[in-house]
């Protein structure tokens, strides 16, 4: 999968989780970018990732990952 | 709401929980609900878990308010108190503790009595939260048993002995349950049962607890918030009551029409005859906890009856209340069969192995319970799981509501017997009890006052804790009303309750449960009402009908019985009656004995 449809693929469930259509991801997109995303947010949206890319995160990983542009990448390292 | 309803997909709940959310706020705007305010007092992260219960309460059409500890002050807020708490004052609080919560745990090293020291202190920690927590708010509580543990140090000796963990929760675990068999407002959520039924392994996955301090994965939350929600909605009277059983590759394999009785799988003799057999013996079960079983099948009667006297089978044709074997549409027949019980639609489980009669049912009446049968082996985890009949407190009447119903039939048979309803109603030979509230019936006083919809007045409900509150209290008249006649007992039928303003009474509560309808329960009620108010010096007794959904019966209830409308007439919603001169009152009860 390219980097570009791993981005579509994030946008349309960052959409879906936040049920907010004008949601648009960049590569510095962060928790801060967007209202609802909080830690306690956080982890159910690290869970529907994991399964719409049949992947997982390590732990280390879910707390180093600093923003969407780093997500992708270890998205596309894993699939 | 389909995506809410067992078995619901997990991992779509939590994704979608917002649009759900607001789906069905706009669905239930402006239809009645009940409102309840919930504290979840958390020994873990509590935040999703409020979420899932939220919505599930919502799909019984509760709606709750929450107030959410912090993180793991389940023990502070209970015991020491806060004011955001203690104004928010529940009528529920969950106490959402886990094994990670247990502060003292055996060491190897231990005796047995410095074991059973530790145990007792970490019971008695517990016991305090309880206390604290009834002694303030008289609130029902709900308290997490205890999982067992991710990993076992001995092995499987950790189950035996006394040192092992998950010997120690076993034993913390009785403590509670003794608890709650003396608290009949304290109840336990087991989710040692509900964690061994998802798989512990998956449940605790000690990632979400490092992660986020959630004492269970993620993905199990929606499983046991509906748990929860189950015993929430069976405490406020929500539970299903009956059942509709198709019979033809339901109760047996084959169709009896077409086979023959002598042919149908149902047996100890193949597989699939013993697993109908099981599953007939798991319906006869659901009979003593109070479930009324009937008939809906597409058959000729006379075959079903022949399928029904199968030698193997374990259910008869007389452990059915009503049969209905013929060639209506079910959804009809589910509708007479009701009618026929004094209960809503609402109130039965469809079971049926054909998915295009379910949809018919379902599309008919939505809040109908269907569950998705499959195959015969797993009819029975298909309706176990779903907590249709979750039993909080075995009531004697549910226990004994069968043959309640038999007794019904024949009433039935005596009322066809009679030449007018008068010699009828004479020839029952009712007797009634009605006092003022009494201890022993507060548990079936508020379960009256949380699931009757139709004869009800006013539609208020009430906790079991502000019913033993108003009984005490010096500002209530309270009246329970209990119904015998010669074919049996009803139990406690009708509830009153009257709030003194000076001389006047207002009637806040009235209710009746349908199953004695027109038997004059309903005067014999008011005569006494009328006696009490005049003893303590009232000299007007004012009645209210508030319109819902489901009480047009009694829409014009206070002007049958010779009140006054003193509200607008052109005002339909919200009516206002008035009794006054008591003095002059006549009874108009001439046909029950009233004790």
């Amino acid at each position: 999968m390219t980097r570009e449809a791993i981005f579509e693929k994030l946008n349309e469930i960052f959409r879906d989780y936040f049920d907010d259509e004008t949601i648009c991801l960049t590569d510095e997109t962060t928790a801060d970018d967007i209202e609802d995303w909080d830690s306690l947010e956080h982890i159910n949206l690290i869970v529907t990732i994991e399964k719409e890319f049949g992947m997982k995160f390590s732990m280390g990983e879910v707390t180093t990952m600093k923003n969407v542009g780093a997500m992708a990448d270890i998205i596309a390292d894993r699939i | 709401m389909k995506e809410l309803t067992y078995p619901f997909d997990a991992e779509q709940l939590l994704k979608k929980k917002k649009s759900l959310k607001r789906k069905l706020l706009e669905q239930m705007e402006g239809q009645p609900c009940i409102t309840k305010r919930i504290a979840i007092l958390g020994g873990s992260t509590t935040n999703d878990i409020k979420l899932m219960l939220e919505l599930f309460l919502l799909q019984e059409g509760i709606r709750p308010s929450f107030y959410e500890s912090e993180y793991n002050r389940f023990y502070e807020d209970a015991v020491f108190g806060n004011e955001e708490l203690d104004s928010f004052s529940p009528d529920f609080v969950i106490i959402h503790t886990t094994n990670r919560n247990i502060m003292q745990f055996p060491q190897m090293t231990d005796s047995q009595e410095q074991i059973t020291q530790k145990l007792e202190e970490e019971y008695m920690r517990f016991q305090r939260v309880w206390e604290s927590l009834s002694e303030k708010f008289h609130c029902m509580i709900i308290q997490n048993n205890f999982e067992y543990p991710f990993y076992r140090l001995m092995g499987n000796l950790d189950q035996s002995d006394q040192h092992g963990r998950v010997n120690y929760i076993l034993r913390l675990n009785e403590k509670f349950n003794a608890y709650a068999r003396e608290h009949e407002q304290f109840f336990i959520h087991d989710i040692n049962y509900l964690s061994a039924s998802y798989g512990l392994e998956k449940w605790a996955d000690p990632f979400y607890w490092y992660m986020y301090k959630y004492a269970m994965a993620t993905e199990a939350i929606p499983m046991f918030a509906y748990s929860l929600s189950r015993i929430i909605k069976s405490i406020l009277g929500k539970n299903k009551k009956a059942m509709a059983i198709d019979l033809d590759n339901t109760l047996w394999g084959g169709v009896v029409g077409d086979d023959g009785p002598e042919n149908l799988q149902l047996g100890e003799e193949t597989a699939e005859g013993e697993a109908y057999l099981e599953f007939q013996r798991y319906l006869k079960q659901l009979k003593q906890i109070g479930v009324i079983l009937n008939v809906n099948s597409k058959n000729e009667r006379e075959n079903a009856l022949a399928g029904l006297a199968h030698e193997a089978g374990i259910l008869k044709a007389e452990d059915f209340i009503t049969i209905k074997a013929n060639w209506n549409p079910k959804d009809r027949n589910l509708l007479e069969m009701a009618g026929e019980l004094s209960l809503l639609p609402e109130s039965f489980v469809f079971v049926d192995d054909n998915p295009a009669e379910r949809e018919i049912v379902s599309g008919s009446f939505p809040g109908v319970g269907v569950p998705a049968l499959t195959s015969v082996e797993h009819y029975i985890q298909a309706i176990d799981r779903a907590g249709y009949f979750e039993v909080t407190s075995l009531s004697e009447d549910d226990l004994k509501r069968n043959r309640m119903y038999e007794e019904n039939a024949s009433r039935n048979k005596l009322l066809d017997s009679c030449k007018d309803y008068q010699e009828y109603l004479q020839s029952l030979e009712m007797q009634a009890t009605i006092e003022a509230f009494a201890p022993v019936f507060m548990a079936r006083i508020s379960q009256l006052t949380n699931k009757s919809n139709q004869f009800n007045l006013t539609t208020k409900r009430l906790t079991q804790a502000e019913i033993e509150q108003m009984a005490l209290s010096d500002e209530y008249i309270t009246l329970y009303g209990k119904l015998a006649d010669k074919f049996g007992d009803n139990g406690v039928v009708s509830v009153v309750i009257g709030q003194k303003k000076e001389t006047r009474l207002d009637i806040i509560l009235w209710l009746m449960s349908c199953r004695v309808l027109k038997r004059n329960m309903e005067q014999a009620m008011l005569d006494k009402l009328v006696e009490k108010a005049q003893a303590e010096g009232i000299t007007e007794i004012h009645g209210f009908y508030y319109k819902t959904a489901k009480n047009a019966m009694v829409s014009d209830f206070y002007e049958q019985m010779g009140f006054a409308r003193i509200s607008p007439m052109d005002q339909e919603d919200e009516k206002e009656y008035v009794l006054d001169d008591l003095a002059s009152y006549k009874k108009q009860n001439h046909v029950i004995k009233v004790q």
